[in-house]
């Protein structure tokens, strides 16, 4: 991080003249170390603190929440029928939520498949702008809801489809006033960034039971999980609408006399409106992501077939399930970009009525045909998605000529990198580790950070799970810097060739939104369970956002610039080094963090192969009920990621507000 | 800056139309919705009773649900709601009446100790006739080479036989579920072996582990159990532990004996029971075997039937099995 901080100033110019806000100039009240003299220090200090004293945290410091936990379990089973708060407040918003989503789901029946695809095309053409601009997004809702159905999925589908709309109705608004909020007044805003962090970061496995436990099973903790995760980019996005108004048009509409409240809903949220849609489609996708995980409390739909396949060790008809979810996710993505990128163009009168006209007819057609999708006009690709992976996973597995295959891979992988990673962040005494957190992030960032880094490390300790958390944190350092290598690689790539970029769109688009349960089977074949398949999997998942951060960074870098180095005859590497990477450096610092976060929210999938530690304890907490176990460990994921935010953000400027842009 | 007010109030303007027009859709739009609607629901609703049914994580038991919920509504004029989810969930499911009863359970000394005593929420609904066993296995290609592996006290000899990177100098112990009884943790702690447990994660990830390792003839020494579809496929030989005597994994940190053979149960929420309607005496009365259910259990996973093919073709062909499960009239 120092190296790239010392190369800057050979870009500066550039870096101004392409960036709005200049570097940041914080004002210091302790001057920071130089860092070569603190490597030096803590190059010294560790090894000879971990000869000195015992690794590991003192059984002294810490405090057991377990018990508490546990027995605040056993209070709710016990109180949830007879106490006030249960019978006259949480029962009836777990009715309301089961009620609404289950009217939308007769809705949806009822309207028939001809009436839902109707309704979907026509409201994609009215969003696209309707005419020839709407044709577009009304051809993608219509192939890919016909694309749910083909695959013979459309009751699951529609089941989905109203858990979706209820929970992205509910994240929207709740998004939408927590982002007026933040928008609006600077210590809400202060007190929302850290809440939002954890709403992100804390497994949803680790209090998906404690709303069990509430809510009951099903349509209810299903529904608030999903809020609780879909609803940040809302948040986020709103507030940065908000903020970033143009002070011209609040002044203009102050000039005309309007009150705060006329202005806000005059100017400032229509002229916020780009953000909102941008937070509406990222709260969409958020959402979807999280229908296989609710299905483990029954929630059904198409995460449930997913995770029915998955145990028959049918692969192909859980992808096939996973290409539904795919499919809605391309559908409303589609549909809600159009909506944005039409902003200001207002639809003719003509297209309003075609597409009105398109959709009632499709609610007349549609209840008079049969309630279900044709079995005529489905297809199985499961057969041939399995044999195709079994072929695949049997040729790599072992007896690659030269190359070794997978398995031995991941054997010398954990051998070489992982055990020594592991065995050496566990011999280190905590306060010499704590030391070397703080010097780090003293070193990226400012004092405060450093503290936060600190403490948020200790909480570690003291929560009983300060081994756990550093086999944890050696595979998430491990995943990140794999995730951040090649991400870096394929998205400057990408950034200088359209072609890469172009083909790599959909596969990135397939990567975000297949469930991570589909491709766990083929990893645990590929490189057998343990903490391999559990970086592997973390990568899958964590690159598309890296690699798209990089390469929008990088192909924003004024052209000029680049004209200007290659006339002064830098080579391609040499332009990329010195001029692209140093200019991009914005860009290069919010896909480092989409790295740390993204991995960070798979830690608990890779425990399901094996990944142990922490990821493992929060779905041992859900599934065989431990509650306490299953909360500290993901406490211990939140305190790891206000660590390692820490540790690779170099101030709290723009670029972590915009974290999960 | 005249200007710049007019344009910022024609576009005020001008997005409020648009806003008007694009509310007047929706409204329109929900209400044609709306009166879809109430049409539809006003057709259907018969009064068939729905019966909620668990579909729990593993094909075995998924099967019970399966065939239970096929004569149920075949047979008995039941409409049945099946919900899949784990089995903690489950039993809190049960225990406030969201389902109905849960067809197979391993033992859940804590949850019966929270709804069966305690809240009474819970009540016995009799065995389901399958014997379940735990316990640790290894495939037979490595019995046979090493023929006294399949006792623990030989385990530590074998452990090198079982080392992988992810185990480090010991042996690798592959455990299940984390949702399934175990307490191989214990174990290798209490009989001293130079083992480390490592987690193969969720059922399906644990399967495919052994599938690949078994097609590959690589060694491994796993928690697993009967019945279990895969069995028919994989030949497991079982590693002898210390005798199971009563009471000896009463304390869970110092169990150093086998798993007991488990007379699996069937469980009903105690509302449900009490109505004593044909569905409940139905499901009381459900009782089969290990060969039988490992039957069905093979035309899911293996055959690739859908669990519903699976339970109308095994109900075709044992008429005589499940005449007996019906209330009798």
């Amino acid at each position: 991080m120092s190296t790239t901080a010392s190369r800057r100033p050979v870009a500066r110019d550039g870096a101004q003249a392409h960036s709005e806000t200049p570097p940041a100039r914080r004002i210091r009240r302790l001057s920071r170390p130089s860092a070569p003299a603190v490597l030096l220090f803590l190059a010294l200090l560790l090894p000879t603190a971990s000869l000195l004293a015992d690794g590991g945290w003192p059984q002294a410091l810490r405090v057991d929440l377990v018990p508490a936990l546990d027995s605040f379990a056993d209070w709710v089973v016990d109180n949830r029928e007879s106490h006030p708060v249960f019978l006259y407040f949480l029962l009836h918003l777990s009715n309301a939520a089961t009620d609404s989503v289950a009217w939308v789901h007769s809705l949806l029946t009822s309207a028939g498949w001809a009436g839902v695809l109707a309704v979907a095309a026509a409201l994609a053409s009215y969003a696209g702008g309707g005419g020839r601009r709407g044709g577009a997004p009304a051809t993608v809702a219509l192939g890919s809801l016909a694309g749910c159905g083909l695959l013979g999925l459309w009751e699951q589908a529609t089941e989905t489809l109203a858990l979706m709309l209820v929970s992205v109705a509910a994240a929207s608004v709740l998004g939408l006033l927590l982002g007026l909020a933040g928008g609006l007044s600077d210590t809400a805003q202060r007190i929302l960034r850290p809440v939002l962090n954890t709403m992100q970061v804390l497994p949803s496995f680790a209090y998906l039971l404690p709303l069990v436990l509430i809510f009951g099973i099903g349509t209810p903790s299903a529904l608030i999980t999903t809020v609780i995760y879909a609803a940040p980019p809302m948040v986020r996005m709103t507030t940065l609408g908000l903020r970033g108004a143009d002070p011209g048009v609040l002044e203009a509409s102050r000039s005309l006399g309007s009150t705060g409240w006329q202005r806000l809903w005059t100017a400032r949220l229509p002229v916020a409106r780009p953000q909102l849609l941008l937070g509406l489609n990222q709260t969409i996708m958020m959402a979807l992501s999280m229908v296989v995980i609710a299905s483990v409390v029954g929630a059904g739909g198409l995460g449930e077939s997913v995770y029915q396949a998955l145990k028959t060790r049918d692969f192909g008809q859980g992808l096939t399930a996973g290409l539904a979810i795919v499919l809605i996710a391309i559908w409303l993505d589609r549909t809600t970009a159009a909506a944005g990128a039409r902003l200001g163009s207002p639809v003719g009168r003509r297209s309003t009525g075609f597409a009105v006209a398109v959709a009632a007819a499709g609610l007349l057609v549609g209840p008079r045909l049969a309630a279900g999708w044709p079995e005529a006009l489905t297809v199985d690709i499961a057969a041939p998605l399995n044999t195709a992976v079994d072929w695949l996973v049997g040729a790599a597995y072992q007896d690659v000529p030269v190359l070794g295959g997978t398995s031995v891979w991941a054997g010398n992988f954990t051998s070489w990198v992982l055990n020594p990673l592991d065995a050496g962040l566990q011999a280190l005494p905590w306060w010499s580790l704590l030391l070397l957190t703080g010097v780090i992030a003293w070193l990226v960032g400012t004092w405060r950070g450093a503290l936060t880094a600190v403490l948020a490390l200790s909480c570690t300790g003291v929560l009983g799970i300060w081994g756990k958390s550093l086999y944890t944190l050696s595979q998430v350092l491990v995943a990140v810097a794999l995730t951040l290598l090649l991400g870096f690689a394929i998205g400057t790539l990408a950034a200088r060739v359209q072609t890469v970029e172009r083909l790599l769109r959909p596969v990135f688009d397939a990567m975000q939104t297949l469930p991570q349960f589909i491709y766990l089977i083929p990893v645990v074949q590929l490189f057998n369970a343990g903490r391999v398949a559990a970086i592997t999997a973390a990568a899958v998942y964590a690159l598309p956002a890296v690699v798209r951060v990089t390469t929008q960074g990088l192909q924003q870098v004024n052209p000029v610039t680049m004209e200007v180095s290659r006339s002064l005859g830098a080579t391609t590497w040499q332009q990329i080094r010195d001029v692209q990477w140093p200019l991009a450096r914005p860009a290069l610092l919010v896909a480092a963090n989409q790295g740390v976060v993204l991995v960070l929210a798979v830690v608990v999938i890779g425990g399901l192969v094996g990944g142990g530690a922490l990821g493992f304890d929060v779905v041992k907490g859900l599934t065989a009920g431990e509650l306490g176990t299953g909360l500290i460990a993901g406490a211990g994921i939140v305190c790891l990621g206000l660590a390692l935010d820490k540790l690779t953000q170099p101030s709290s400027g723009p670029s972590s507000v915009l974290a999960r842009h | 800056m005249t200007t710049h007010t007019h344009s910022v109030r024609s576009e005020i303007r001008r997005q409020a139309s648009a806003r008007n027009t694009r509310v007047g859709l929706a409204a329109a739009g929900v209400l044609a919705l709306l009166t879809v609607g109430a049409c539809s629901a006003a057709e259907t609703g018969g009064d068939a009773k729905t019966v909620s049914l668990h579909t729990p994580s593993w094909v075995g038991a998924e099967v019970n649900t399966a065939v239970a919920a096929y004569l149920l509504e075949h047979e008995l004029g039941y409409k049945v709601k099946t919900q899949q989810m784990d089995e903690n969930p489950a039993w809190d499911a049960m225990s406030q009446g969201k389902i109905d009863a849960i067809l197979e359970d391993w033992g859940h000394p804590q949850e019966e100790k929270r709804y069966v005593e305690g809240n009474k929420s819970v009540v016995a609904a009799g065995g389901l006739g399958v014997t379940g066993h735990i316990g640790w296995f290894v495939p037979k290609y490595v019995a046979d080479q090493h023929p006294d592996i399949t006792d623990h006290k030989n385990l530590n000899k074998y452990a090198d036989l079982f080392k992988t990177p992810e185990s480090g100098d010991k042996g690798q112990f592959i455990k299940g579920d984390p949702s399934y009884v175990s307490h191989d943790n214990a174990l290798i702690e209490n009989l001293g072996l130079n083992y480390k447990p490592i987690e193969a994660g969720a059922e399906a990830t644990h399967l495919a582990q052994l599938e690949q390792l078994y097609k590959n003839e690589k060694p491994f020494l796993t928690y697993w159990w009967t019945p279990q579809w895969m069995n028919a496929t994989m030949d497991l030989v079982e590693v002898k532990l210390p005798p199971y005597q009563d009471g000896c994994d009463a304390d869970k940190k110092a169990v150093a004996c086998a798993y007991p053979d488990v007379a699996l149960k069937k469980w009903m929420n105690a509302d449900f029971a009490k109505e004593d309607s044909d569905a409940a005496q139905f499901l009381k009365n459900f009782t089969w075997t290990t060969e039988k259910q490992n039957l069905v259990a093979k035309y899911v996973a293996a055959d690739k039937m859908t669990p519903q093919k699976a339970a109308e073709k095994w109900v075709k062909e044992n008429e005589s099995t499940w005449k007996a499960w019906l209330p009798k009239k």
